[in-house]
């Protein structure tokens, strides 16, 4: 079978669509659920196909598929993977399956709904990643903000009330809007770039963008509007409030895929677009956003470390662990972006584990906070052994795969700027601690609460749920040339086109019509 | 795969499953094993005992190879960094062949010792906790998980002396310690009276957690070495131009100016030791680390995971003396032997049988350092191989003297259990009353020598080694040559180190009398006994381990020592001369010279007989105080320590360990929780999230003032003009009446009139 024949890439992103709109019509839970693992589950194994076909060496796109969509605009349908998007999207396609795993039980109100918001939030992602004409690009963006919102808002916490502006709102209202507004805000920013672009260059191919030079001073402006989109969806420091509501008020669904795709599409969205599009204007913000980046590591991390409830001291790590993605994909160099890569893989698998393994915990105690635990190690023992391996996993360290991505993140830092990189440094030490702070509160100790004296330990659903990723962090901790051999050429592509010099844009508004 | 220029023996090719071999026992511990706990331990042992005897294979074979000094290497690419790549990759040189001699062999005596240590084979009692400690003759619940956890720390130790780049160092590096936290907090689930007194869940994270400072400060060394060179291969890294450059390029730092870049990475990396090898400012972790089972201690905190620093600056030495007795050097110099002194006066003041021996392997290892900062690279690599031999001694000692007063205690009780217990089918259990007693405090000991011979003789002969009892410990070889090399031209740290040795002979002495001499001062020491089937399975290690320590120095005997030398060829110098002269490192047989061999004799012999002095009448005539009775009237706790009265406020400072915790605690920890928690409030309740929902409410209260302008003003207009529509309207409606002939008379009347105004008005 010849892999350039088939369009694999259009497969994947629309099969999670189409599957989710014949869930539409299906009755009964049972068949819906099966139908929704079934439908992510193909999307998965067809993804598969991309690792399998990929031609390792090349620093270009692969399995690119262009077709005119509205040829008035020059808005075309293109999407393409690189190595810096192909394991996002094979992220992406393994942790929706995880995730319909996991909500198997637990999600006691329109089901149908939630497992169609779900597919329809994969495509959204998948598209995301895949994109690169820009009007599509922004459209996927906005699709995932829907299906987000609604997973928050339908499913999220059930508790806690929350004022604001006044009123008590259920706090996963508050949390749904905060999030759908202040990601919004940014692209809107960044709609108004891109049609500057194209008011410029006359088109929304980013693989005819990148080959232009703009001039340094409209690079400044539309670098802020399309880094601002992907600064608060990061989230780089200070755009980062929404997240700990949106994470904390979200379903455990919402919560993992939120941490382990919606804020990569952040990192990713420096990495593909800021770099290539705008090289001097990069290199001119390079100080301040590593500077955020910086922040973000230590300031996350301590912050993590007062936390009562387990799940906003996960979402608090997150942001100093992107802060170490941003800080890799800003050292511009080699080591640094391709680690910056393989770590928004691991984050979103680490990080994934932990909240999957938080829900599991919920589901069972229905509370999430440290104090109501203790001494669980005893009662849930291979609960207790999984956790501490993804801990350890999300705290890096060797032999795990946090650790390859970190290490080559601090590398690369390293050599860009050894100030920030030692600050950086540090941040490994208190990631240790409130991870480990964590497994002590929760594990350890004598068990306190009679309430935790009966609760079973995982179910082989749930321990099936947690094979793959446990897996992958050991296969990406001892072979991480696995996915460097992919990532590498097209980190070094980047880096590369950062240094070339381009024939400026006025060349091309000429041929304008 | 090789590289090398000695034709390499076929059993070389065997190096890199060493530390394999453990690991293998480790997974199938876990995925297969664990619930039968002496299949577990015979994995885990046979694991190590393979190694042990490739390990042995593979070190005799390069004694047999003359000169033998460049690695042979076994490596492939694995890391892809950028353009370069790091290696997964193994070497052996005379200083890892070394420690393949003490290494799997000192695990292995310590995985023996710890079948009898867990009570493996023994019944399981329903009523122990699991992850807390097992009562006397019963089975640890969790023996299974004890024996994975050590052999996966053997596979750390074993790769890390093999490794062949610093990344490989480094993951072996941090899987010894995570082995290290893990087995610490092994008894998570144990909780003491005293709510100060730390507990194994908090010990292991302290641990983890203070060594992982040392760590990173480590690996910003390591990173910015591989920014200066572009590798981090020791192949690549010692060649002789490479270090030049090191040495000769220098960065400029603020406050210190310019620094070659040697220095700055070597301090750096050494950093690293400083945490591992629990030196001070960084040592509060070690004495903690005791709250783990006792063969942890002997294993991970005396024999092997805490040398790993030294063997960290033993192997990183080149890049450390790039710049000849620089900065590097005199820095290690210091911090080894200002620790050797300072740990030596705080194990003077404890009375815990396990923390004095903790506060002295921090001293020991001290030495170490001391003496490679003097450029002593061969006697630091003697000593770190003669302490582990006797230290490890000694702490198994130890563990068998806790086995035994706890014995006592349970044979000396009786009766006295604090109440009844039911399990779930309904047995009873006498609860036992463990709380009030401490079976590791050395002032309820006393008189175990006749009790426990073999543990005592074991004990005595490795607290010999260890003060360095002349001529036939191995300690006295090992010692006196760090201090003859400091008498070369290093007078402070001669005489910091020979006042070090001086204490630690006295706090031997101190610990060996009162432990097994005298009469016994509780029912427990009383009762106390090696005759268990268990201490077969201990005593046995401790007697292989004393031969070490005893003959493990005779390797090293200088030619020049009167009348022995004439006997030694001094082979470990030799072997290890090897490696210094691939490495390029200049190692010189010092001239003889009798003053520090006299002052070392005086010193070990001098700091036993004090010992013996002051502490021979301890407790002498106090009786015997009933076990289970702690703190009250006639408890030994309450015998006054004979030093506490001369040394007045000193002792309680010594005591108290200078209050390095509490220091500590209210300098670093405090504050940084302090500064989380007003992170937190200034993200969540006062400025950023604020600001966030502040946008929210300012556009809100915008779209309520559009909502006003809405209602009163455009909407007031639309309403406005509707209102004037309407009232024309009502003017209108005269007009409108509905009836068809009206409308037919306007109509005509207007058209006649639009007609005339046509035809009549002029063109």
């Amino acid at each position: 079978m010849n892999p350039a024949s088939i369009p694999l890439l259009s497969i994947i992103t629309f099969l999670p669509l189409a599957g989710g709109l014949i869930l539409l019509f299906l009755p009964g839970e049972r068949l819906q659920k099966w139908w929704a693992l079934l439908v992510s589950l193909a999307t998965f194994a067809v993804s598969c196909l991309l690792f399998v076909w990929w031609r390792d060496g090349e620093a270009g796109m692969q399995f690119l598929e262009r077709g005119q969509w509205i040829p008035q605009f020059k808005i075309q349908y293109l999407v393409g993977v690189d190595g810096l998007s192909l394991f996002l999207v094979l992220l992406t396609t393994l942790l929706t399956v995880l995730v319909l795993l996991f909500s198997w039980t637990g999600i006691n109100k329109r089901l149908k709904s939630y497992l169609f918001l779900l597919l329809l939030l994969e495509a959204g992602m998948i598209g995301v990643f895949v994109a690169l004409d820009l009007v599509l690009f922004y459209i996927f963006w906005e699709l995932t903000l829907i299906p987000m919102y609604f997973l928050i808002g339908g499913w999220g916490d059930p508790h806690s009330g929350y004022k604001f502006l006044g009123r008590e709102l259920p706090w996963r209202i508050y949390a749904a809007l905060k999030f759908f507004l202040y990601t919004m805000a940014g692209s809107a920013l960044m709609l108004v770039a891109i049609l500057v672009l194209y008011a410029q260059a006359g088109t929304f191919d980013l693989l005819e963008l990148q080959k232009l030079s703009l001039t340094p001073n409209l690079q400044l402006w539309l670098f802020v509007a399309f880094g601002l989109a992907f600064a608060i969806k990061a989230p780089l420091f200070p755009f980062h409030t929404w997240l700990p509501d949106a994470h904390v008020a979200s379903p455990t669904g919402g919560s993992v895929i939120l941490a382990a795709v919606l804020l990569k599409m952040g990192a990713y969205g420096f990495l593909r677009f800021c770099l290539p599009l705008f090289p001097q204007a990069t290199k001119m913000f390079v100080p301040w956003i590593a500077a955020l980046a910086i922040i973000g590591i230590l300031y996350g991390a301590l912050v993590a470390l007062v936390q009562k409830d387990v799940k906003s001291l996960v979402a608090y790590s997150s942001v100093a662990h992107l802060g170490f993605v941003i800080l890799g994909i800003f050292a511009l160099n080699p080591q640094g972006l391709a680690g910056a890569t393989l770590q928004m893989v691991n984050h979103g698998l680490s990080t994934g584990a932990l909240f999957l393994m938080i829900g599991m915990l919920y589901n069972r105690r229905h509370t999430r906070m440290l104090e109501d635990f203790g001494g669980l190690w005893k009662q849930i023992p291979i609960f207790g052994f999984l956790f501490v391996i993804v801990a350890l996993s999300s705290a890096g360290l060797p032999g795990l795969n946090g650790f390859v991505g970190e290490f080559n993140i601090l590398l690369g830092a390293f050599q860009a700027n050894k100030l920030f990189a030692v600050l950086g440094t540090f941040g490994i030490i208190l990631a240790a601690w409130y991870l480990l702070w964590a497994v002590r509160q929760m594990l350890h100790g004598p068990l306190i609460k009679a309430e935790n004296a009966a609760i079973p330990d995982l179910n082989w659903r749930e321990v099936l749920t947690l094979a793959p990723i446990i897996v992958l962090f050991f296969v990406i901790g001892l072979f991480p040339n696995l996915f460097f051999d992919k990532i590498n050429p097209s980190a070094e592509a980047v880096v590369q086109a950062l240094q070339q010099q381009r024939p400026a844009v006025s060349m091309v508004l000429d041929r304008l019509p | 795969m090789h590289e090398t220029s000695v034709a390499v023996p076929a059993i070389f090719n065997l190096v890199p499953i060493l530390p394999f071999l453990p690991l293998a026992a480790f997974v199938l511990i876990v995925l297969w094993a664990n619930r039968d706990k002496k299949l577990s331990a015979g994995l885990a042992i046979g694991g190590v005992g393979l190694s042990w005897v490739l390990g042995w294979a593979v070190a005799f074979t390069t004694f047999g190879i003359e000169g033998f000094g460049e690695p042979v290497r076994m490596f492939r690419d694995w890391l892809p960094t950028g353009r370069t790549w790091q290696a997964f990759g193994f070497a052996v040189d005379p200083l890892a062949a070394a420690m393949l001699i003490m290494v799997p062999f000192v695990c292995f005596l310590i995985f023996v010792y710890s079948v009898g240590y867990m009570g493996v084979g023994k019944p399981e009692s329903d009523h122990d906790e699991r992850g807390a400690p097992a009562e006397p003759g019963h089975v640890d619940r969790l023996a299974s998980r004890f024996f994975a956890y050590i052999a996966l720390f053997a596979t750390g130790m074993i790769g890390l002396i093999l490794a062949d780049n610093l990344i490989m160092l480094l993951i072996f590096w941090e899987i010894m310690g995570l082995c290290s936290y893990l087995l610490i907090g092994f008894w998570f689930a144990r909780k003491y009276d005293d709510p100060k007194q730390i507990t194994p869940k908090e010990a292991g994270l302290k641990a983890f957690l203070t060594t992982r400072i040392g760590d990173t400060v480590m690996l910003a060394g390591i990173f910015l070495l591989y920014a200066q060179t572009q590798s981090l291969s020791f192949a690549d890294i010692f060649k002789p131009e490479t270090l030049e450059r090191l040495a000769t390029t220098t960065v400029n730092l603020p406050l210190i100016g310019a620094t070659p870049w040697a220095t700055l990475i070597g301090i750096l990396i050494f950093c690293g030791a400083i945490g591992k090898s629990a030196q001070f400012p960084l040592h509060v972790w070690l004495p903690d680390a005791m709250e783990g089972p006792t063969p942890v201690s002997a294993l991970i905190h005396a024999a092997t995971m805490v040398s790993a620093g030294v063997y960290l600056a033993i192997r990183t030495f080149p890049l450390m003396q790039a710049v000849p007795h620089g900065p590097a050097m005199q820095f290690m110099a210091f911090i080894g032997a200002f620790t050797a002194l300072f740990a030596a006066t705080i194990a003077v003041a404890q009375n815990d049988i396990k923390r004095v021996l903790a506060y002295s392997t921090i001293s020991q290892l001290g030495y170490m350092f001391a003496a490679l900062g003097i450029g002593a690279y061969v006697a630091a690599t003697f000593h770190l191989l003669t302490h582990a031999f006797f230290k490890a001694l000694l702490f198994l000692g130890s563990g068998s003297v806790i086995h035994g007063m706890e014995h006592g205690h349970h044979a000396g009780m009786g009766q006295q259990v604090l109440g009844i217990r039911y399990s779930d089918t309904g047995d009873q259990y006498p609860i036992p009353n463990t709380h009030a007693f401490d079976p590791q405090d050395m002032r309820n000991m006393g008189g175990l020598f006749r009790r426990m011979p073999r543990t005592a003789w074991t004990f005595i002969i490795g607290g010999l080694a260890l003060s360095g009892f002349p001529i036939v410990t191995a300690g006295f070889w090992s010692k006196d040559e760090i201090l003859s090399d400091a008498f070369n031209g290093h007078t402070v740290v001669f005489i910091t180190l020979a006042l070090a040795a001086l204490l630690t002979a006295f706090y031997t002495a101190r610990q060996i009398v009162m432990t097994f001499f005298g009469a016994p001062r509780t029912a427990a020491a009383e009762h106390a006994s090696e005759h268990d089937s268990i201490f077969a399975w201990m005593t046995v290690p401790l007697m292989a381990l004393a031969v070490f320590a005893v003959a493990g120095g005779w390797v090293g005997i200088p030619r020049e020592f009167p009348v022995l030398g004439a006997l030694s060829t001094n082979p470990f110098h030799h072997y290890i001369e090897g490696l210094a002269e691939a490495l390029e490192i200049h190692v010189e047989e010092l001239p003889f010279n009798s003053v520090p061999l006299l002052t070392s004799l005086v010193v070990a012999l001098g700091g036993l007989t004090l010992g013996w002095l002051v502490y021979r009448k301890f407790g002498v005539g106090a009786g015997l105080a009933p076990a289970h009775e702690g703190d009250r009237e006639g408890s030994p706790l309450q015998i006054p320590d004979p030093l506490a009265r001369p040394l007045g406020g000193l002792y309680t400072v010594l005591r108290n360990k200078y209050y390095f915790d509490e220091i500590y605690h209210a300098v670093f920890i405090r504050p940084v929780q302090r500064l989380a928690t007003w992170l937190y409030r200034v993200d969540d309740l006062w400025v950023i999230d604020p600001l966030v929902d502040g946008v929210g409410k300012l556009w809100r209260g915008i779209s309520e003032v559009g909502q006003w302008l809405d209602t009163h003003i455009v909407d007031g207009a639309v309403n406005g003009l509707a209102a004037v529509i309407g009232w024309c309207g009502g003017f209108v409606r005269v007009i409108q009446t509905g009836k068809a002939q009206n409308y037919l008379l306007v109509g005509l009347v207007t058209v006649s009139v639009l007609l005339g105004a046509f035809l009549l008005l002029p063109k």
